[in-house]
């Protein structure tokens, strides 16, 4: 069974980033870049899911720019075969980016794509959900726990109120939470090796989809800020203050 | 036209989510009909009904529906949308599963997470966890948005009931996933989405056990709901659903405890918003003073039992 992983080139996620003034966007000039934490996730299951003899091979794909090979690189070197980039330069909007990866599933066939669950750049939340829309494939979102069988998995999500476990039938859609695994560090000899594996280029013309944005970005501004206030004492202070002064107990 | 919502509740009770994301609805403008997908769900459109400002409560039951599988579900508010140009949920796990795959079955962008109404084509939403605010405008002919609710007033809910027309569950959609079990974690306290205090734990509560002996006496006091940092939530001393944050919940309750929590940028995302935040912690350089309307620098193992004492 062949596995695909979705994964994207996000600000990482240490980093406190700054909005520009101009109020146009984010300010990502000489800004450390990793991998998006829930792609780790996934292409840990997803290498997982071939240590386990589940899986036979483990496609890593990304969409963005010339950089993005070094996302993907960390992929490889956690255990992906191979991989494949689709150059884009800007940003891209989740329902281009599940246009995209129909194309991909066209070509590849995987039985299973493990995406993560949100990218902590957007945080839109919606990328899996849209693949498995364009597909007409099952999906199973916010995965903590996932059971892989020859014709079906059970995953379990997690939801609201807790957990809820859901079977859905392959070939599927899963998004990775933050608890489906603790992923890998890659070892040295296998970022090494990670050079050697294949990295195929491609671009959106070669999958006929257009990836203008529909929606129109007019400000990004920050949000209001909290400033600190004051450290209290002790407990009788701090009751005091909030039942004087801040009126709240 | 028309506005579809699409409610969340558990076939038993409507969730407040939808009367707050009603009042965004509202702010759009239009006529608003609800969606109720369940099964033995009446009490709910009962309910619904009586919200201010909807038109119609649009009923829909059936097996498949009864868990709002995305599947059927998404099928099913596709099969109704030629009648709105604006659908949309409150950001619910279920909205969030749900209305992307409407999104894109109907070849459209949706917005995630809507904080402000700007106008009926342009809202406001966070990114990058809460540290910028964007302000987008849909350039698509049906408008698809969830809505966080903690940014929104609810809806009032006596008002003179609205028709409940009831509809046909469907079957597109149905058969590619099933429903198994919920586990869903029991616990009598107030919802973290609803409640005017949160006591919040993290990683320096040590064990499921003091988690529990420590922070429940002062959530009992002060009549407050429990959340945890995933630091807590990862070790297994408190279950996932009362991870606050930029994953977990988004809260904004008008006092927010934070015991034993640094305050990393994920977790503020989604507790920056509450009315007072109290931190307490040992290390007086934790990123959560900055926020903190009042710290106490302090071990909680000492404080939090005092605390309790003294309420
Ligand atoms: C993609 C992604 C998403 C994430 N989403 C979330 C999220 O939704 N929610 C979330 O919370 N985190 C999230 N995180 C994790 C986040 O980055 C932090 O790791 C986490 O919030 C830390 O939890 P903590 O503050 O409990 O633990 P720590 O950072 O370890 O802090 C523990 C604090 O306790 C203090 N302390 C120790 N002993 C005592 C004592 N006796 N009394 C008082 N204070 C004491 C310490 O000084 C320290 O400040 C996410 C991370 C990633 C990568
Ligand atoms: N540009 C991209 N390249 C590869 N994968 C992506 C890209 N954008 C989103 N994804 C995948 O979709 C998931 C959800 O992203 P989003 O819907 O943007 O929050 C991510 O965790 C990735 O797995």
């Amino acid at each position: 069974m062949k596995v695909l992983v979705p994964v994207k080139r996000v600000v990482d996620y240490n980093v406190k980033i700054r909005v520009k003034a101009d109020g146009t966007g984010v300010d990502l000039a000489n800004v450390k870049m990793s991998m998006n934490p829930f792609d780790e996730i996934a292409v840990e299951e997803a290498v997982r899911l071939k240590e386990a003899g589940k899986a036979n091979e483990v496609v890593a794909v990304s969409i963005g720019p010339a950089q993005a090979q070094e996302t993907l690189r960390t992929a490889l070197a956690m255990g992906a075969d191979r991989a494949i980039l689709i150059t884009v330069d800007g940003p891209i909007e989740p329902l281009s980016v599940a246009k995209l990866l129909k194309g991909v599933v066209a070509d590849e066939n995987p039985n299973l794509v493990i995406l993560g669950k949100q990218a902590i750049d957007d945080d839109a939340n919606q990328t899996g959900q849209m693949l498995s829309a364009l597909l007409g494939w099952s999906q199973a979102t916010f995965a903590s726990e996932l059971d892989l069988g020859d014709t079906t998995a059970k995953v379990t999500r997690e939801v609201d109120g807790g957990l809820q476990a859901i079977e859905v039938t392959l070939p599927a859609i899963v998004t990775a939470d933050l608890r489906l695994n603790e992923p890998r560090y890659a070892s040295l000899p296998n970022i090494m090796k990670a050079k050697k594996k294949p990295l195929e280029t491609r671009t959106p013309d070669d999958f006929g989809v257009t990836v203008s944005p529909r929606l129109r970005v007019i400000r990004v501004e920050e949000p209001a800020g909290r400033t600190a206030g004051i450290k209290v004492a002790g407990v009788t202070d701090l009751i005091e203050k909030l039942k004087a002064e801040a009126g709240v107990i | 036209m028309a506005i579809l919502l699409f409610a969340e509740h558990d076939n038993q009770s409507l969730s407040d989510q939808t009367a707050k994301a009603l009042s965004a609805a509202s702010l759009i403008g239009g006529d608003i009909d609800i969606l109720i997908a369940g099964k033995n769900a009446g009490s709910v459109a009962d309910a619904a009904a009586k919200l201010s400002g909807v038109r119609n409560v649009i009923l829909a039951e059936g097996d498949t529906l009864e868990h709002r599988l995305a599947e059927p579900t998404a099928a099913l508010i596709v099969n109704l949308s030629g009648d709105y140009d604006t659908i949309l949920a409150p950001a619910t796990t279920t909205g969030k599963n749900v209305l992307p795959r409407v999104a894109a079955l109907l070849d459209v962008m949706q917005v995630s997470d809507v904080i402000e109404v700007v106008s009926p084509d342009t809202f406001k939403r966070p990114i990058y966890a809460g540290n910028a605010i964007e302000t987008v405008q849909t350039t698509d002919a049906t408008r698809i948005l969830t809505i966080r609710t903690t940014s929104f007033a609810a809806a009032t809910g006596d008002n003179a009931p609205a028709p409940i027309k009831t509809i046909d569950a469907g079957s597109d959609g149905t058969g590619l996933s099933t429903f198994l079990e919920n586990i869903l974690s029991k616990n009598d306290r107030p919802e973290l989405g609803s409640a005017k205090i949160i006591v919040s734990g993290g990683r320096a509560l040590g064990s499921a056990e003091r988690f529990q002996e420590v922070m429940t006496p002062v959530a009992d006091k002060l009549g407050a709901a429990i959340g945890a940092s995933r630091a807590a939530v990862d070790a297994g001393y408190a279950s996932n659903d009362l991870q606050v944050g930029q994953t977990g919940k988004v809260v904004a309750p008008d006092l927010y405890i934070a015991c034993g929590i640094s305050g990393a940028i994920q977790h503020l995302a989604g507790m920056k918003d509450s009315k007072i935040i109290v931190a307490i912690n040992t290390d007086e350089d934790a990123p959560i003073f900055q926020v903190a309307d009042y710290g106490i620098v302090g071990d909680l193992f000492d404080i939090l039992p005092e605390l309790e004492r003294q309420l």
